[in-house]
């Protein structure tokens, strides 16, 4: 590889790429070459329509090669897309590759700006700029840091047990982190899942028993993420095991203590049934829960509140001995080199749109709890009985509670017209009841479901567009709990008041209310909608900006499960590849201290949030250890004499870039 | 084979700098016998027509002293430029300023105003003020200007060698004068101190914790400072970190803090902005308004961090003071 | 709150020039997506990239003006959100002093401005961008190489005049 010389001429190619017309359309592109050639140092100052195409990158390399050339600037699209094509192109041609410079003239010019001269005049600044630059830049080193092969996947909804099953079954060693006492998510509450109305409990339980007794998989259930530290390839999480108050080894899930337990019937909510059902103190979450452990409710058992309870469940356990009431919260570090975020959702609170009466009347439902009543191992035992204990004879579905909406979310949530028809389905099925749906639009993209759509259609539901105004009590027949949904039919043209027995909302989803918290953990960003941000929407849409962390399923934004599962599988693929590959690559802009120029004022230990920075005892001058350099430049900043230097952020680079971009253009 | 010529000349200045040439003490014999002193106003009796009849470059060195701000000391700094083969900035106020720097944070205006009216011991009811060309008696005396900006030396005329401080310390003019005489010279604009902070020599640097935030920050009058520790530790402002060795940390030994006078390092552009810089990253709070209550431990930045460094700055002045042009005495 | 793109006028007539320093993680990142949702917005700022806000060294501020910026621009990552861990924190605990002090120096408040703009918000860079450029059309250039130009011009005389009473002097070249 070809290196210049610190005294060598400097020589520099300059590039300016039309991007078609999404530069060209605004930038004068062929005045801004012009422009360039007249700057010291420029040799060669070309347009071209495509850079980043194979015949774009070629012209640099040959250019590298006929000309001479020791420094490459181009003036194209964001760096964040195509720096490294162009570092490449430029290594192809035998220089480092961090002889090159990238001006930003598309995203931050052409695309934002709508007077072409000034548009223009802002280019050639910026051009000018990085030419001002890029005689400054030193030839650099990819750095390589090695990644441990352990995995962390974050949460065990049905996206993260996929990402786990297909990373355990590479022989990856797996740990399936997940804050609820079973595994299974949202998918184990539904009873059938769109377009086929296959059983969700049978697709999910082999995979819930697969992770369960996976060799490579620890499953930490009723365990949440408290801290992630260390660096990309080597992540050192602590994990927060909170107290069953039942030893998960000794517990065989054979629920006798459940059976024996002093509450005769059960008494409090049962938050899998969404407080449908009712659970005693001690419980197993569901029948298919894995872990099949039983776990006590500190709020609830006489025992943990007061101390003094008989203890029957302990009895009942026998020689298992597997209820210790003096468990304490646990605290496991993992060290990890990968991690996969799928936390999924929550559904939106129908509370937040009381107009339509969730909470204030006793049969309206939301979705999920619905699930709950038509699924047979719900607290209905599948009848769909109401509140008031009747079966309902006519049923609203009301579409897009929460979703599309101006007053409380804005997104589309993607499923909900899926699984509103399947609703429709399910309750006609159950209980012959005349069955209307609102919408504002139906929408059933992705294989087999608008036929899916269609058969729902052909089977009698009424679909009705229109946007439901209110629901309120059947003045005509107030003591049965009858409802009247008004809506405007907007194909009829005209205003329906249907009664009903039953109103089903279909919400929507929504990011978890701690995703903030969640995010910081890993240092990720949040859409402006709270929704996990992805690197890029099309070219990346599982990895994160942070190297090694990945995201799946619905925490990343809303989507069904075959979409979940994809992204789960894409997930894990790309983790493995990172783990296969046994290292990452890092930008090298790290800092290091000029050894002689170093007072030891110890000014720059405290700042570095990676503690790279030490102190030399013999020499007591600062060191800075490049492994744990993540190269943000604080100390460089802070340093008061001067003597910290940042690879490729360098002050005397950055003098150049300001000086470059203020000096005068108009030629 | 003749003795080398020196000058030595002062232009805004306390006097210190002479000083510190005297502070040589017996050693200022010695620098006598080697030296032929043709300029010297503060001790000896050379007058201005002595230096322009010399030959251009025949004198070997000028130690100039003071900042620029007056039509004469610009003249004389550039008579001298034309007569002296190297020209040498001597002290604070040559290298970058100095404390006569600080005036240019205040209107030309403002300061005559201040010290011809408005001052509390000034009788002056004719609000009478310096004239620039006055006649009386057939005669025709001319006074020199006012500039509206103070300049370090290097702003007016080109400059060889720099020797920093408040004054510079005889050690270090004592090593430099030596090079000099000996043709032992580094690159030509050089700062003739070591090109690191004083932290590396200053006693108290072990007593510094490597993990040292500041809650707060107080001035010298208003805490008890402790002789041993570190005067940053003591939430002291010390500019220690930001400024050039090679005074031995005097300031430091009379258990007050460095409060600048040697300049920045060669790395660094603008001393003030730099210390302004590491003081800042190293605070404990976070919350924007707790973090200006700890900053009001520093209410005045450009007089504590620019002390003797504002007029070779990046901002040099108060941006939005005039330049008004008083028609010239010539 | 919506702000219309400012009227630039390119008959020659003076518009502020705004340096905008940038952290690549999340105001690069947002300037990239106003970009690509082909938001419009003044073109009077020009980007430094820079991978943390707590790079900017007040030095680079300082620099900005006095090659003839009449407005600097940090953007970084909202507190609790950089991706080093606290580079903003200590970029906002210098920029309340440097903006005294600047203000103490007769650089007017509003033209260095600090503000934290998410990788998501690409609006926010719109709408910060044109009320800045907004604001310092109001307060106008700030003009500093032509101020120390002004200010200098009282040295030349002298110079010269020394000059014409004196034989040609060669000057000689200080190199470092």
């Amino acid at each position: 590889m070809y290196t210049p010389k610190k005294n060598e001429p400097v020589r520099i190619g300059f590039y300016i790429c039309h991007c078609g017309t999404n530069i060209a359309g605004m930038v004068d592109v062929r005045a801004v070459a012009k422009y360039v050639a007249t700057l010291p140092n420029v040799v060669v100052s070309r347009d071209y329509k495509y850079m980043c195409s194979d015949p774009g990158q070629e012209m640099i390399v040959q250019d590298i090669i006929e000309n001479r050339l020791n420094r490459i600037v181009v003036a194209a699209c964001s760096p964040l897309l195509h720096e490294h094509t162009f570092r490449e192109a430029t290594r192809r041609g035998g220089l480092n590759p961090f002889f090159f410079q990238m001006v930003n003239i598309r995203e931050h010019d052409a695309w934002v700006h709508t007077d072409r001269q000034l548009a223009t005049r802002k280019a050639m600044a910026l051009a000018r700029a990085a030419i001002q630059r890029v005689p400054l830049h030193k030839p650099l080193e990819i750095k390589k840091v090695a990644i441990n092969p352990n995995v962390l996947v974050v949460g065990g909804g049905i996206a993260g047990i996929h990402a786990a099953l297909v990373l355990a079954n590479a022989g990856k060693q797996v740990y399936l982190v997940e804050r609820d006492p079973t595994i299974g998510g949202h998918m184990a509450k539904f009873d059938k899942t769109f377009p086929t109305l296959d059983c969700a409990m049978c697709v999910l339980s082999p995979k819930m028993a697969a992770v369960g007794s996976h060799p490579n998989i620890t499953l930490w259930s009723y365990s949440e993420v408290s801290k992630v530290d260390g660096f990309v390839g080597n992540y050192k999480v602590t994990v927060r095991r909170k107290p069953r108050y039942v030893l998960e080894d000794l517990c065989t899930g054979c629920q006798e203590c459940v059976e024996a337990c002093i509450y005769k019937e059960p008494k409090f909510r049962d938050e899998f049934n969404l407080g449908l059902g009712k659970r005693k103190p001690v419980f197993l979450p569901f029948p298919q829960a894995i872990p099949p452990i039983a776990l006590i409710d500190p709020d609830t058992c006489i025992e943990l509140k007061t101390g003094k309870c008989k203890k029957t469940c302990v009895e009942a356990c026998g020689d298992r001995k597997a209820i210790d009431f003096k468990q304490k919260e646990e605290l496991r570090e993992i060290t990890v080199g990968t991690i996969i975020v799928a936390t999924g959702f929550q559904i939106f609170d129908a509370k937040r749109t009381p107009y339509y009466g969730y909470g204030i009347y006793p049969n309206v439902y939301n979705a999920l709890e619905v699930e709950r009543l038509i699924n047979a191992s719900g607290p209905t035992g599948g009848e769909i009985i109401l509140r008031n204990g009747q079966v309902p004879k006519k049923v609203a579905i009301i579409h897009c509670v929460g979703s599309r909406d101006e007053n409380t979310n804005r997104w589309c949530s993607r499923v909900c017209c899926l699984y509103s028809l399947k609703l429709a389905h399910l309750i006609q099925e159950h209980t012959q009841a005349e069955i209307f749906n609102f919408y504002i639009d139906i929408r059933t993209p992705g294989k087999s479901m608008e036929e899916f759509y269609c058969r729902i259609a052909e089977e009698g539901v009424n679909l009705i567009r229109g946007r439901v105004a209110d629901v309120y009590p059947d003045p005509s027949d107030g003591a049965t709990g009858r409802l009247i949904v008004q809506a405007e039919d907007t194909m009829l043209d005209c205003i329906m008041k249907v009664p009903v027995d039953m109103v089903v909302l279909s919400v929507g989803l929504e990011p978890h209310p701690d995703s903030e918290k969640v995010r910081r953990l890993f240092n990720m960003s949040c859409s402006s909608e709270g929704w996990f941000l992805e690197r890029h929407p099309k070219l990346a849409p599982v990895s994160t900006f942070t190297d090694g962390i990945f995201l799946a399923g619905c925490c990343q934004g809303p989507k069904d499960i075959p979409d979940s599962v994809a992204q789960a599988g894409a997930a894990a693929a790309e983790a493995f590849s990172l783990i296969d590959k046994g290292h990452i690559e890092q930008e090298p802009n790290t800092a290091y201290v000029v050894e002689a120029e170093c007072s030891g004022c110890k000014s720059c230990i405290p700042l570095c949030p990676y503690t790279a920075i030490s102190l030399l005892p013999d020499k007591k001058k600062a060191y800075i250890n490049e492994a744990l350099c993540k190269g943000c430049g604080t100390c460089v900043a802070a340093c008061p004499s001067g003597s910290i230097v940042q690879n490729l952020f360098e002050d005397a680079e950055i003098f150049n870039e300001i000086d470059g971009l203020l000096a005068p253009t108009s030629t | 084979m003749p003795k080398p010529k020196v000058a030595f000349y002062w232009c805004a200045s306390c006097g210190g700098c002479e000083e510190t040439v005297v502070d040589l003490a017996e050693d200022i014999l010695g620098v006598i016998e080697k030296v032929d002193i043709v300029l010297w106003p503060v001790a000896m009796d050379f007058k201005y027509k002595d230096v322009e009849a010399l030959p251009d470059k025949s004198i070997f060195a000028t130690l100039l002293n003071g900042a620029i701000r007056s039509s004469e000391q610009e003249h004389m700094a550039h008579l001298l430029r034309r007569k002296s083969r190297y020209l040498i900035a001597y002290g604070s106020c040559a290298c970058t300023g100095g404390i006569p720097g600080l005036a240019n944070q205040f209107e030309r205006e403002e300061i005559l105003r201040f010290n011809y009216e408005d001052a509390p011991t000034v009788v002056n009811e004719a609000k009478t003020r310096p004239q620039l060309v006055f006649e009386e008696a057939g005669r025709t005396p001319h006074l020199p200007e006012l500039h509206n900006v103070v300049r370090s030396l290097d702003q007016v005329e080109q400059v060889d060698y720099y020797i920093p401080g408040c004054p510079p310390t005889p050690k270090i003019t004592k090593a430099a004068v030596a090079a000099l005489l000996d043709g032992r010279l580094p690159p030509k604009g050089t700062v003739l101190s070591p090109d690191v902070a004083l932290c590396e020599e200053c006693p108290r640097r072990d007593s510094k914790p490597s993990d040292l935030s500041f809650a707060g920050f107080k001035r010298t009058h208003q805490a008890l400072i402790d002789p041993n520790l570190c005067l940053l530790a003591q939430g002291i402002v010390c500019m220690g970190p930001a400024t050039r060795q090679g005074c031995g940390a005097q300031c430091i030994s009379g258990n007050m803090p460095c409060t600048g006078c040697f300049g920045g390092t060669d790395r660094v552009k603008d001393q003030g902005a730099k210390i302004l810089s590491s003081l800042c990253a190293n605070l404990t709070v976070k919350d924007e308004d707790a973090i200006d209550t700890v900053l009001e431990g520093i209410p005045d930045p450009v007089g504590t961090f620019y002390r003797y460094g504002l007029a070779a700055s990046m901002l040099r002045r108060k941006v939005n003071l005039s330049a008004d042009q008083v028609p010239s005495a010539k | 709150m919506e702000y219309e793109t400012p009227a630039t006028p390119t008959n020659g007539a003076w518009s502020p020039r705004i340096i905008a320093f940038f952290c690549n993680w999340c105001t690069y990142t947002a300037a990239d997506l106003a970009g690509v949702s082909r938001m419009k917005y003044a073109s009077n700022t020009r980007t430094i990239r820079l991978m943390c806000s707590g790079r900017v060294d007040p030095q680079f501020i300082l620099e900005a003006f006095v090659k003839g910026a009449d407005g600097v621009l940090i953007g970084g990552c909202h507190p609790n959100d950089c991706h080093y861990v606290e580079g903003n924190y200590k970029m906002l605990r210098r920029f309340r002093l440097l903006r005294r002090m600047l203000s103490d120096m007769g650089i007017a408040e509003q033209r260095v401005r600090l503000e934290w703009i998410s990788a998501a918000e690409g609006e926010k860079v719109k709408n910060v961008i044109n009320d800045m450029v907004q604001k310092i059309q109001v307060l106008g250039p700030l003009s500093l190489p032509e101020k120390f130009a002004e200010w200098d011009r009282e040295v030349t005389r002298a110079e010269q005049s020394v000059a014409q009473s004196q034989p040609p002097f060669e000057k000689e070249v200080a190199h470092a």
